[in-house]
């Protein structure tokens, strides 16, 4: 069983709609006892950064989380959901995030040339630094599709997928264990995007 | 780096998709899952539908094609007309949209634009103008490019811009449906003065005019077509192919 986090953000039709599709059986909760019961846990997010992080303290669910992700369960953070899992973000001032994979979220504009249209929105090509389960399934050059301003930065051990945008290589996933956080929707990026799901429910 | 996107517009009314030319004429195409499930499986990038509809019945029957597609197709939804509040934006992204695009609902009142970007963030919002020329000018036209709402068109996309638009839909009346290629004058007029994403519509003929496209447009992001994809005289994977081969960056 996959739980995936309900702490009032975002639209979790899609999420919920391809876990389907690939055959997981998946729940959307924000009880303790079905996160602690569950297989894996998925953690999504739009929206900014200090608002989702408000949310989701207020939820109490955050040390449940920790320990959840420091006992060895399968996580996987998406979109502001893996910014989240950092150890702070500098968007719109400074936050704290989990802490669970070091490193700290940035504004892209910081990175890219004057002009660069931000959001980074679209679809972009993964290439792989390093080897991770997540990506058993799929090939260097295939797309997934990203919708982001600030980006993970100061994770190089950590990162396991990038794309170029504009000659910035943006953080596209990373991988800590068996904590996962990708930058990009795989539940909005097809056939590549649902081949990630699926690796990831097999971790 | 960042693909071109190719984007089929499904135009809905009671439930079926439709096509119209010169936005009058509406004929039948076809059921609306089973033509975004075909496109999905071309290689579309992503999928907008527009409800043109009006009557309350025909809305309801809008929002259930909606959640049957979201719950099937996993690539970007984008969802336009009649939207008009910040109601109309929650209902369409709580059955499956991730952007929603407003049209006349801006002229209007424009303050929706900004509203709708505090609230669900830039990406989500995109403005999607009908533009004419008029004298020599570009005008925005509102109600389905039946009235000219008196707005400068490279004016307002700045103005949409400044006001939280994450995305800019350029649809030329003069194109529309004449099969000629895309309006690239008034698309690159517009594109000059905006920085965010640009999606040009109407007036694809051939697989040939959006390669036009993205060589003289380069603010352009993505193509936006309807009935060349509808009828099949265009393939989206023969399309993409051909952009490939001219060194346009698609997806694969």
């Amino acid at each position: 069983m996959t739980a995936v986090v309900d702490y009032g953000v975002g639209n979790l039709f899609s999420l919920s709609g391809s876990l389907k599709a690939i055959g997981a059986d998946s729940v959307i909760t924000s009880d303790p006892e079905v996160l602690s019961r569950a297989d894996r846990i998925i953690l999504p997010g739009v929206g900014a950064f200090a608002d989702a992080a408000e949310r989701l303290r207020a939820t109490g669910l955050v040390p449940l989380l920790c320990e959840q992700a420091e006992s060895g369960k399968p996580m996987l953070g998406i979109c502001l959901g893996m910014q989240l899992l950092f150890d702070k973000s500098f968007e719109y001032g400074e936050h704290e995030g989990l802490g669970l994979i070091p490193g700290e979220v940035r504004p892209l504009t910081e990175s890219l040339p004057s002009g660069t249209k931000v959001p980074h929105m679209g679809w972009n090509s993964l290439s792989f630094p390093k080897e991770s389960p997540l990506f058993r399934y799929v090939s260097e050059g295939e797309s997934v599709y990203y919708v982001h301003s600030y980006y993970a930065v100061n994770c190089t051990p950590d990162t396991v997928a990038v794309s170029d945008y504009c000659g910035v290589s943006v953080t596209g996933a990373v991988q800590r264990g068996k904590v996962f956080g990708t930058q990009f929707h795989p539940e909005k990026s097809g056939r590549t995007g649902l081949a990630i799901l699926k690796a990831f429910t097999e971790v | 780096m960042l693909a071109k996107r190719i984007i089929p517009c499904l135009d809905i009314r009671s439930g079926r998709v439709v096509k119209g030319t010169n936005f009058e004429g509406v004929r039948d195409v076809d059921d609306p899952v089973s033509l975004a499930k075909f496109y999905n499986d071309s290689g579309a990038d992503e999928l907008v539908f527009y409800d043109i509809t009006a009557t309350v019945e025909g809305r309801s029957l809008f929002t259930d094609v909606l959640k049957r597609v979201a719950g099937e197709i996993f690539i970007p939804l984008t969802v336009g007309g009649g939207i008009n509040t910040l109601e109309d934006f929650d209902r369409v992204l709580k059955s499956g949209a991730d952007k929603v695009s407003v049209n006349s609902g801006a002229i209007r009142n424009p303050s929706i634009i900004e509203a709708a970007a505090k609230r669900y963030g830039d990406q989500c919002v995109v403005l999607s103008m009908d533009v004419k020329r008029v004298d020599g000018r570009f005008h925005v036209f509102s109600k389905g490019g039946r009235e000219d709402a008196g707005l400068d068109a490279v004016e307002w996309a700045r103005r949409g811009q400044e006001s939280g638009a994450g995305e800019i839909v350029v649809n030329s009346i003069d194109t529309d449906g004449v099969k000629m290629g895309f309006d690239l004058e008034m698309l690159t007029a517009i594109g000059n003065v905006v920085s965010v994403p640009i999606i040009a519509s109407g007036g694809a003929g051939c697989a040939e005019d959006f390669v036009t496209l993205f060589k003289t447009v380069p603010s352009a992001d993505a193509g936006l077509a309807a009935s060349i994809f509808h009828y099949k005289e265009v393939a989206i994977s023969e399309l993409k192919e051909l952009l490939r081969n001219n060194d346009i960056i698609v997806r694969r």
